[in-house]
């Protein structure tokens, strides 16, 4: 099916509106939020802290935990509340995302909690989630070697498509939903799932509009970061 | 010849490339991959000759041998105290290390220091991950009464004790409060009840504006306002 016209009308390769803020919750060691269109996630990041259950624990490293949540109210229809099995996958590649920068060597037998929240959902999540995530471990002063910057890609009829969606993703024509997490500096990937199908060459072209999606997400992250202090002004 | 790509005193995020060239050395805060080096942290650069350091902005308190810092008794043993610092693990301190009087076998160890008591220690020992010691033996170490405790970013600490202890003496002299300064970012201030608020006021501004310039003057102004 053709898909000539994105039916909010951006541009294929255009993200939706995005924005970000670092240190929204008080009692967090670092917190931040990030909004992509309609999705909101928030993030609180606690920790280096004692890891139990006990044997978790490793004299070696610390521990990375991710805890991904969507409000009840975040969805049109009324999610039942608490963890189910989508949201312990997306809490476990959330972990897999962030764990190749974040470096825990210093902090033997500990953890460092993440807990994302989703306050609204409009498709992406995930990707949303883990900018969040990002943005908090880097507030809550935990060392990492770069940073992640996240958005999703795919196929929605025959054109690759830069961040999806809710009505996107539902497109009768068949859509293909890619969400991709990359880090900021070496550009490795961390984060690639695929929901539907899509040809090889597709791929590789929806994965460097990803990344152009990412350089954008990473400025809007450094300014969110920096902004906390610069902002800071002469009372 | 390297470069040096953002300035003296500017703000860094993770993974941001500070410098290029084997001319730099990373120093603390940073690390070097290929030729670059680089912020593992969001924090201040400070460079000193070839040395490109990064103070951070926040986290938590990392113990240290010879820290002074101030806790809180949570737990007592047959032969001594665990305290909460604000790090992960409890640090113990023994009896041995906690007081210089004789204490009988069996003595009934509240009487030194009690659940929840506030006390000033310094850290004699960090080992591999675990254990901490801490001892009560030193000028200025004791359990602090009265007074009231404030928490801050324990890397603005530097910046709230000043060169040469110039910020805390100035507050110190300004408000005529007692005030003693822990290492893991817990402040006791003690003194009258409105030149404590005072005292406190002073301290938060300088967490708040600490990687601002001319600081000094400000929290003199502030305290000389009043």
């Amino acid at each position: 099916m053709k898909y000539t016209k994105r039916l909010d009308g951006r541009k294929f390769d255009e993200s939706r509106e995005m924005s970000a803020k670092v240190g929204i919750i008080k009692r967090a060691d670092g917190s931040a939020m990030f909004c992509i269109g309609k999705t909101k996630a928030i993030a609180a990041v606690y920790g280096p802290r004692q890891l139990f259950p006990g044997f978790l624990q490793n004299p070696e490293k610390g521990l990375l935990r991710c805890y991904y949540d969507m409000t009840s109210f975040s969805v049109t229809e009324r999610k039942r509340p608490g963890p189910n099995r989508r949201s312990v996958e997306i809490g476990m590649v959330t972990e897999n995302a962030l764990n190749p920068v974040v470096d825990l060597s210093k902090f033997p037998n500990t953890v460092v909690d993440i807990f994302i929240e989703i306050i609204q959902a409009d498709a992406g999540t995930r990707c949303a989630g883990i900018c969040a995530a990002a943005m908090a471990l880097a507030d809550a002063g935990v060392p990492m070697k770069d940073l992640i910057c996240s958005i999703s890609v795919g196929k929605v009829g025959d054109k690759i498509v830069l961040d999806l969606n809710k009505d996107e993703e539902d497109f009768e024509g068949g859509s293909t939903d890619i969400p991709v997490a990359i880090m900021a500096r070496t550009k490795e990937i961390t984060l690639l799932q695929l929901d539907g199908d899509i040809k090889r060459e597709e791929l590789i072209e929806a994965l460097k509009v990803a990344q152009k999606g990412c350089d954008k997400i990473y400025e809007i992250q450094r300014k969110a970061l920096k902004d906390q202090y610069e902002g800071v002004k002469d009372e | 010849m390297g470069k040096l790509l953002l300035k003296d005193r500017e703000i860094a995020i993770p993974g941001e490339k500070l410098a290029e060239g084997m001319d730099y050395l990373p120093a603390g805060g940073t690390f070097r991959e290929g030729e670059g080096i680089y912020a593992s942290q969001l924090g201040l650069i400070s460079v000193s000759g070839r040395l490109v350091k990064l103070i951070p902005l926040n986290g938590k308190y990392f113990p240290k041998k010879g820290d002074m810092i101030i806790g809180k008794i949570v737990d007592m043993g047959f032969s001594g105290w665990r305290v909460d610092f604000g790090w992960a693990f409890e640090a113990n301190l023994s009896m041995r290390d906690a007081t210089s009087e004789f204490v009988e076998k069996r003595a009934d160890l509240s009487q030194y220091y009690d659940f929840g008591d506030i006390i000033a220690a310094q850290i004699t020992h960090v080992s591999g991950s675990k254990i901490i010691d801490l001892s009560m033996r030193g000028p200025g170490l004791r359990k602090l009464q009265g007074g009231k405790l404030i928490d801050v970013t324990p890397s603005k600490v530097p910046r709230i004790i000043g060169k040469q202890g110039s910020m805390i003496s100035m507050i110190k002299e300004k408000t005529g409060c007692n005030l003693l300064i822990g290492q893991n970012g817990v402040i006791w201030v003690s003194g009258d009840r409105d030149n404590e608020v005072l005292a406190t006021k002073a301290i938060l501004k300088i967490e708040k504006e600490s990687h601002l310039d001319g600081l000094t003057d400000k929290i003199k102004e502030l305290l000389e306002k009043k």
